[in-house]
């Protein structure tokens, strides 16, 4: 074999390697692309750090908030208002009811997603339920808060937004990164770091 | 001739032959083609749809014409002596460039009518619907509605045992109702696997995608009855799970939301009414029949490997309390959901009495009954 | 020839081919590892055939008789996954293997061993994916497309088997490709440039990149699904941050290449057998190479046409519309080169242009109907309908395996040094030819009135053309059988072939005896 088929060769496995490495670098940069076009109605799971955000004289939106159970999830989850009216530019803390209704300790995580995704980047969180885990004991109940506001670049052709969440049963599956209640019989056997 | 279910296989052969050959095909050309829909915007989804297609035809008589000549005038032994030219720039300069514009021609109605699609400001009824394995959930967000939809069709009629009736696997218990005029919202998710809500006459299909949520705008101006389906593989009976959604006057879109609401009100007294096991295991066959029968079975056998058989089932017949927590708990890592919220307090206690007196379970088993004040009690908080 | 071939030989060749079946198992020739994967190719195809015989069976009449819904699920999956990875693609790089090396004048391919090893896992990868018919669960059952939660959370044990099987085919597919793209680059006669290759070459150079680009997406896409399923990740569970929509657009990245994987070849064998039987210089062979390279280029900022419905942002759906409508100007060019070719040309119909022709104009139906679902709206109302199917399969069935039909015939001469059954031949082409159109054609009519694909019943109206679509296919279907039946008998024996074989060929691959002796081009030819 002549130098210049060991020259290619090399090349194309270093190709191989690379796309292969590319595959799993779409997952961030996928997160990254969903979090700046709004892309499936994504927001960012952590508290804003845009301190010139809030502004006085914003315009009416009116956010509808939408719940939904995913499957095997037996808790009481609703909005504690279906229909809010705020400004953009300001502060706004909404809250949902949630009640564990087995007799069995269990752990949720909340994923929300907005409609139309076009406002998803326009949607700030100070706070949010979603940020963490939520682990209930049998028959407790609490109102979970979410801070939230938008920013005065959404677009002026929306004027209503759904916010929906839906809860997930973690309880047996628990993502380190989310948790904030380490419970040391919930994390047995699962090494592997959090993957996003 | 379309829609008629002929019974044997030699009218159908028949009927498809006389459909090829015979004038009628373009009496059935309308049920070839897309449909028109009966929205604005479907209306221009098909007008596209038709464009799009003309062009292609045109296009391709042009280059399939020059080919059969070619193939009729060109043959070894009318033309022995073939040419020798194997380029021209000109030529293959004008063949990139002029289906460019005629590409541009055709995007610029598909843009703006695809812009039109996205422009979803507020609605004035917002739906929530949810795809479950393998129905749909309707929530009127407004009015505090919520329920199920149903492929009613029976399964004699799907294993060929009964004829099969007119809206054939297209037909649920209960449609969503929607007022003509009003520009109805969507907000498709789904509760476990990714489904997809199709409405043809609406020209709305978006996938339904647990955790996440999409929307979709209608204004429909005539009334009726519209039939879809679920058109992305969602696992076993991904074929039967239809759409179907009902246009009405807004009367009689008022008057349904307010028996709907009666109907809750009702529901709230049947609770908490005393049940004979007879009542009991009656309604619980039809609860059955709509949310089990797909898994479990008419005969409550299951399917051995998959899906557990109930019929002489430890937990049905001697475990009252273990029964109730699998149906409204689910089983982790199973097919098996929770219909906590699926089912209201009397269905979850007259379908789970139904297992427990069905199937000769009462003999061989301890025959307790639940009554839905169980159902309530186990929701209440046990601390 | 073969006195040149004997003079110049003093390292440890063999001159003939070992005896045996050990002749196979260790084979480095690049005649013998074509033979082995055309022959395997052939048998996925009767096996993924027979699936689309039940799909076909099941779907004859409204109702279910045959198989029960769960089954069907596995029947298609098993179909779609057995048809792509292992009859159209193995079919091309058994080409490949056969033809590349003739064609540039090499005397095999340039890494033989790895050759063999790549031949060679592919057997095991299917027989991984075909227990799982057998295993607890059934095989499984979401799909080819297998998107996650379905194939992740709600997938049967076997979906393990499923991934291992296809990180084996990868790996085949990617070694197949490394060794193409070297011998190409590196192994030409001297005087053939890039630009004088002939067109089959180019083309699988370039399906080589794109195999070497995406192939290992794939095996990313899987491996994240593995971990998902074993190791409590949650690259596509939204409840551990994940998201399902993130699969669609791993999967499409290497999906959409994957798909001109399937057809950029089938472009060079079409070209070769068109110029061949017009007795003419193909027409515009610079644009050829030109048109093949920007559609293997577009085909990695178009993957979104697959997902229009999943809820992307206008702005993602207007540049997905758009690109994919551009690839319709190098799809155009091509087709109408080919017709220019056969244009003044001095035609006559043997069974491979029979094939190539029936290539050309499907295959651009094919392509007309992929141009009215790149229009999003439009989309909206096509999307996972039978009109997909009839889609794609036009594409894939009268495109690809046509092509690869096509190339039997017009190769077999060369590779047993018989002819074929000409009478028997045009009757396969025939047979085959009203079959493809009467089972997909309808579909499209199914699928515009309203039928959603991957269902194992369907509603009434949908009957009379299900009915016929399924006719065609059992047509289509037995008719293959007679394929194998006129390759056997070439095998055997037959008229003995000339090394040119055909009156207007043209290659290098011509030039050699008929068949091609066991080592070739040890001597490189000169090429003007």
């Amino acid at each position: 074999m002549n130098q210049g088929s060991k020259k290619t060769i090399k090349t194309l496995c270093f190709a191989v390697l690379g796309m292969f490495t590319f595959s799993f670098a779409l997952v961030p940069l996928y997160n990254v692309f969903c979090e700046v076009t709004g892309l499936n109605g994504k927001i960012e799971l952590r508290a804003t750090n845009d301190k010139n955000i809030e502004i006085d004289n914003g315009r009416d939106v009116s956010i509808q908030f939408v719940s939904h159970n995913n499957e095997e999830m037996p808790w009481a989850f609703r909005p504690s208002e279906d229909n809010i009216q705020i400004k953009t530019g300001k502060y706004h803390t909404a809250t949902f009811y949630v009640k564990n209704t087995t007799n069995k300790r269990m752990v949720a995580q909340a994923i929300p997603s907005v409609a139309p995704s076009n406002a998803a980047a326009h949607l700030k969180k100070l706070e949010c339920f979603c940020f963490e885990q939520q682990e209930l004991a049998p028959g407790e109940e609490a109102l979970l808060p979410v801070r939230l506001i938008f920013d005065d670049e959404l677009p002026s052709s929306i004027n209503s937004v759904v916010l929906s969440y839906t809860i997930f049963d973690v309880t047996d599956y628990n993502d380190v990164e989310f948790s904030q209640h380490h419970n040391d019989d919930h994390h047995a056997g699962h090494e592997m770091e959090p993957s996003i | 001739m379309f829609k008629k279910a002929t019974t044997s296989v030699n009218n159908k052969l028949l009927a498809g032959l006389i459909t090829l050959f015979s004038s009628n095909m373009f009496a059935a050309w309308d049920d070839l083609n897309m449909t028109e829909g009966v929205t604005a915007i479907s209306k221009e989804v098909f007008d596209l749809h038709m464009l799009i297609f003309w062009i292609c035809v045109v296009i391709g008589l042009v280059v399939f014409g020059i080919m059969f000549y070619s193939m009729f005038a060109f043959t070894k032994k009318k033309n022995p002596n073939p040419a020798t030219f194997h380029e021209n720039t000109k030529v293959e300069l004008a063949w990139t460039v002029v289906p460019f514009l005629i590409l541009v021609f055709m995007a610029i109605p598909a843009s703006n009518t695809l812009t039109k699609i996205y422009d979803d400001t507020e609605g004035d009824i917002n739906i929530q619907v949810v795809g479950y394995q393998w129905k749909w959930q309707y929530k009127y967000l407004e009015d505090d509605i919520d329920f199920f939809s149903n492929l009613t069709t029976d399964w004699d009629e799907i294993y060929n045992k009964t004829p099969k009736g007119e809206f054939y696997l297209e037909e649920v218990d209960e449609a969503v109702v929607i007022p003509v005029g009003k520009k109805i919202r969507f907000l498709i998710t789904a509760n476990d696997v990714i489904h997809s809500w199709w409405m043809p006459d609406f020209a709305i299909k978006q996938d339904a995608i647990p955790g996440f949520i999409n929307t979709a705008w209608t204004i429909v101006d005539e009334p009726g009855i519209y039939r879809g389906k679920c058109t992305e593989l969602c696992g076993k009976n991904h074929g039967f799970m239809p759409v179907v959604v009902k246009v009405v006057p807004q009367d009689e879109y008022d008057a349904w939301v307010q028996d709907k609401k009666d109907a809750a009100f009702r529901m709230a007294e049947l609770t908490e009414k005393d049940w004979s096991i007879a009542e009991l295991t009656e309604r619980g066959e039809g609860v059955y029949l709509k949310n089990c029968v797909a898994c479990h079975q008419v005969n409550g056998q299951g399917i051995t490997g998959i899906f557990p058989n109930l019929a002489g089932s430890d937990i049905v017949l001697n475990d009252k309390a273990g029964n109730i927590e699998i149906l409204m708990e689910g089983v982790q890592g199973a097919a098996m959901q929770s219909f906590a919220n699926q089912l209201s307090e009397v269905d979850m206690a007259s379908v789970i009495t139904y297992t427990r007196q069905a199937w000769g379970n009462a003999e061989n088993g301890d025959g307790e009954i639940v009554v839905p004040k169980d159902i309530v009690e186990y929701k209440k908080p046990k601390v | 020839m073969s006195a040149v071939i004997e003079s110049h030989n003093h390292d440890d060749h063999h001159h003939g081919p070992a005896k045996g079946l050990t002749r196979w198992l260790y084979t480095t020739n690049h005649k013998d590892i074509g033979t082995l994967y055309l022959w395997f190719s052939f048998a996925m195809f009767l096996i993924g055939g027979a699936m689309a015989m039940v799909i076909r069976a099941e779907l004859f009449q409204p109702g279910m008789q045959i198989v029960e819904p769960e089954f069907y699920n596995q029947m298609l999956t098993l179909h779609g996954l057995i048809m792509v990875f292992g009859a159209v693609m193995p079919a091309f790089v058994g080409l490949a293997n056969w033809l590349v090396p003739m064609m540039v004048g090499a005397p095999d391919m340039a890494l033989p061993r790895m050759n063999n090893l790549s031949f060679w896992i592919l057997p095991f990868a299917f027989f991984i994916l075909l227990s799982s018919l057998f295993m607890e669960g059934g095989a499984p059952n979401f799909g080819w497309t297998f998107y996650a939660p379905l194939s992740t959370t709600y997938a049967p044990p076997s979906v393990t088997f499923f991934i291992f099987a296809v990180h084996i085919m990868g790996a085949s597919s990617i070694m197949g490709s490394i060794n193409v793209i070297v011998t190409i680059m590196n192994m030409r006669a001297p005087g053939m440039t890039l630009m004088k290759m002939p067109l089959f070459v180019w083309s699988w150079l370039i399906t080589a990149y794109l195999l070497i680009a995406v192939m290992p997406v794939l095996a990313g896409a899987v491996t994240m699904m593995l971990m998902d399923i074993h190791f409590g990740t949650s690259f596509f569970n939204a409840a551990g941050g994940g998201d399902p929509v993130l699969f669609q657009h791993i999967f499409w990245f290497f999906g959409h290449p994957e798909v001109y994987i399937m057809i950029l070849p089938a472009f060079g064998i079409a070209s070769h057998i068109i110029e061949t039987f017009s007795r003419k210089q193909l027409f515009g062979y610079a644009s050829m190479v030109w048109a093949m390279a920007s559609i293997a280029i577009l085909s990695f900022v178009v993957w979104a046409h697959h997902m229009f419905t999943v809820g992307l942002p206008l702005a993602a759906e207007l540049f997905f519309m758009w690109a994919t409508m551009l690839i319709a100007v190098p799809t155009g060019v091509k087709v109408f080169n080919w017709v220019t070719t056969m244009f003044k040309g001095s035609i006559t119909y043997e069974t491979p242009m029979l094939f190539a022709i029936a290539f050309v104009v499907l295959f651009t139906i094919g392509g007309f109907s992929g141009l009215m679902l790149a229009i999003t709206p439009a989309d909206f109302q096509y999307h996972d309908t039978y009109f997909v199917v009839a889609h794609f399969h036009y594409v894939l069935v009268p495109g690809s395996i046509f092509s690869i039909m096509a190339a039997v015939y017009y190769w077999i001469p060369k590779w047993t040094g018989n002819m074929y059954d000409e009478r028997l031949g045009k009757l396969h082409f025939w047979l085959s030819f009203i079959g493809v159109n009467v089972t997909f054609f309808p579909q499209h009519w199914i699928g515009l009135a309203g039928m959603p694909r991957r269902i194992p019943d369907y509603a009434l109206q949908f009957a009379d053309w299900n009915m016929i679509s399924s006719v065609g296919a059992f047509l289509f279907g037995a008719s293959q059988i007679l394929f194998l039946f006129i390759v056997l008998k070439t095998v055997m024996g037959g008229k003995k072939a000339t090394p040119e074989v055909w009156e207007g060929s043209r290659g290098l691959e011509w030039t050699v005896e008929s068949p091609a002796p066991y080592h070739t081009f040890t001597t490189p030819p000169k090429v003007n």
